[in-house]
């Protein structure tokens, strides 16, 4: 995460020299999400203002794009095929660099902001995420895969793209909504805003988003996961004390 | 009511997963199966990840239990020795299970091999059992008994080291529960069920135990294989979610009991009669899913 920033940082530094470019004021609503015992998903304000150097006029066509990016991770897609009239798993591909969530809002579609070369270098839309494909296999596999895994993440709405998300107002404010679903993994997220001209980005900013679950939720996860023995005796002696407990219940009654 | 599955990682509606655990409850109060064949597969339909469900469906499978054993228990309904042999081999087996369980995962193929063994045995037992209770309400013609049933089944009586079993009424070689106890445990494991609903004609049919003690002796082997299972999964998979078998505990902890209440009143081949139609009903929706297209063709997996 800290290597992804200071990359960030060194892509934008060039563009800090000229005081002839505006500049970013990015904030997010909340710079801490809770998911406590009733949380169905959030919503997430990514808002700001473009300050233009010498208060200049704001200029037609400038745009902005908001990425909210979760901690990356490693995992194995599979694909099913059917086998004896069974649809199974049969092929699979790992990628070592899978966000567990990306969601890209622009104030216009992003294949009319930037080229392809300039949204590859900033991970700017879904298909150009750095997914790291972990096999030699060949390249149209491994797009069919890369293509199966974004479909099925943004069908759980994990991954998505919102072309006209970001409104600017008079040219200076904007602000974008990002839903964060109910199952969205914990982690630390980014919140990067690009403010791109003619093309080019010219500026950017980053501010950090924590996901967290927090009190009772928050315990039972790290029981689970740190005193895995001592939690499945709770679980076990859990369900013994209501199972008893309803049948004397119910004898007495 | 939405509340949040802590190790699940999402949100589910408490009273749909409370009333999911007050029907299976009311079967197992009614008929007296453990109803974990029920619990997984919906919670799996219900969209909560399937080693999930399993896990949790098992811990839910103690609760219920526990209560059926006491009552059982007061009955003299138990033969222990023969339970302690089962519940050797359940242990082992169970422990064979999770070695397959994680085997089966890490090669992705969970989640066929539980559905493959889920219709497999379901669909047999629900026509086995549709028959026999379609034989008593006389949907179909009794067939007239070829030749008298054997209590010994020929092979069991091979087996060498005989123990005596004396309120089973059995003079036989441990082995036979014991791999019968192993079969169960892996069931356990691999498809979060108590393995009642095998267990007991197996105990009836193949080892010939006296009938009085069989639906207890199994509750009681059911109880401690779903225990010990609860800690494998807890401390291997990390996959059981307190919060998730609490719903669904109180659920079938209030439904078992009316079911009981119930079950005094309706004539039990007309029960059997329905848990062979639903037990059918779930086993062809597993087949349907196993044979269609699904929507998504890709899953995924962390590593």
């Amino acid at each position: 995460m800290r290597a992804a920033r200071a990359l960030f940082v060194a892509l934008l530094a060039p563009l800090a020299i000229g005081a002839t470019e505006p500049k970013l004021v990015p904030d997010v609503s909340q710079s801490r999400i809770e998911i406590r015992y009733s949380f169905t998903g959030a919503e997430l304000l990514l808002f700001g203002a473009i300050i233009y150097p010498g208060g200049r006029a704001p200029r037609e066509g400038t745009d902005i794009a908001v990425v909210l990016k979760g901690p990356v991770q490693p995992l194995v897609a599979r694909e099913k095929q059917k086998v004896a009239g069974i649809w199974m798993n049969v092929e699979s591909a790992r990628f070592r660099s899978a966000p567990s969530f990306y969601a890209v809002a622009s104030s216009r579609p992003l294949s009319k902001l930037v080229d392809e070369r300039t949204s590859a270098i900033y991970e700017l839309g879904l298909n150009n995420l750095q997914l790291s494909p972990g096999t030699g296999a060949p390249l149209d596999v491994q797009r069919r895969f890369e293509a199966g895994l974004i479909d099925l993440m943004r069908r759980h709405q994990l991954y998505f793209e919102d072309p006209d998300g970001v409104k600017i107002s008079e040219g200076v404010l904007y602000r974008a909504r990002i839903s964060i679903p109910a199952r969205v993994p914990v982690g630390d997220y980014t919140a990067e805003t690009f403010l791109i001209q003619d093309g080019r980005v010219i500026a950017g900013a980053v501010r950090e988003v924590r996901i967290e679950k927090l009190g009772f939720e928050r315990f039972v996860a790290t029981a689970a996961e740190r005193w895995s023995f001592a939690y499945g005796l709770t679980a076990v002696s859990l369900s013994l004390l209501l199972g008893w407990a309803g049948s004397a219940m119910f004898r007495r009654g | 009511m939405d509340i949040y599955l802590p190790v699940a990682g999402l949100s589910v509606n408490a009273l749909v997963i409370i009333a999911l655990g007050g029907v299976v409850g009311l079967l197992s109060g009614m008929i007296g199966v453990g109803g974990g064949f029920l619990t997984t597969p919906i919670l799996i339909f219900y969209g909560i990840p399937p080693a999930v469900a399993v896990a949790s469906a098992t811990t839910q499978i103690t609760g219920t239990s526990v209560s059926a054993v006491l009552a059982h228990r007061r009955r003299k309904g138990v033969d222990y020795r023969m339970g302690g042999v089962i519940i050797a081999g359940g242990l082992l087996g169970a422990a064979a299970g999770g070695a397959i369980f994680r085997l089966l995962q890490n090669l992705g193929q969970i989640d066929t091999a539980i559905a493959i063994l889920y219709v497999v045995l379901l669909g047999s037992i629900g026509i086995l059992m549709a028959k026999e209770a379609g034989t008593e309400l006389e949907i179909f013609r009794k067939k007239p008994a070829a030749r008298p049933a054997r209590r010994h089944n020929p092979v069991i009586a091979m087996l060498p080291l005989r123990w005596r079993f004396y309120r089973s009424g059995l003079y036989i070689s441990p082995l036979a529960p014991l791999i019968l106890g192993m079969i169960g445990g892996m069931l356990t494991v691999l498809l979060g069920v108590g393995g009642g609903f095998i267990m007991v004609p197996a105990m009836i049919y193949i080892l010939g135990m006296s009938a009085q003690v069989v639906v207890g002796t199994s509750l009681l082997q059911i109880l401690f294989v779903t225990a010990a299972t609860t800690m494998i999964h807890a401390t291997t998979t990390k996959s059981v979610d307190i919060v998730l078998a609490a719903l669904l505990l109180a659920g079938s902890v209030i439904g078992a009991q009316v079911g009981a209440r119930f079950a005094q009143r309706v004539k039990p081949e007309l029960l059997r009669m329905f848990l062979a139609i639903v037990i059918l009903v779930v086993a062809i929706r597993m087949a349907i899913g196993l044979g269609w297209r699904p929507e998504e063709i890709y899953t995924v997996q962390l590593l």
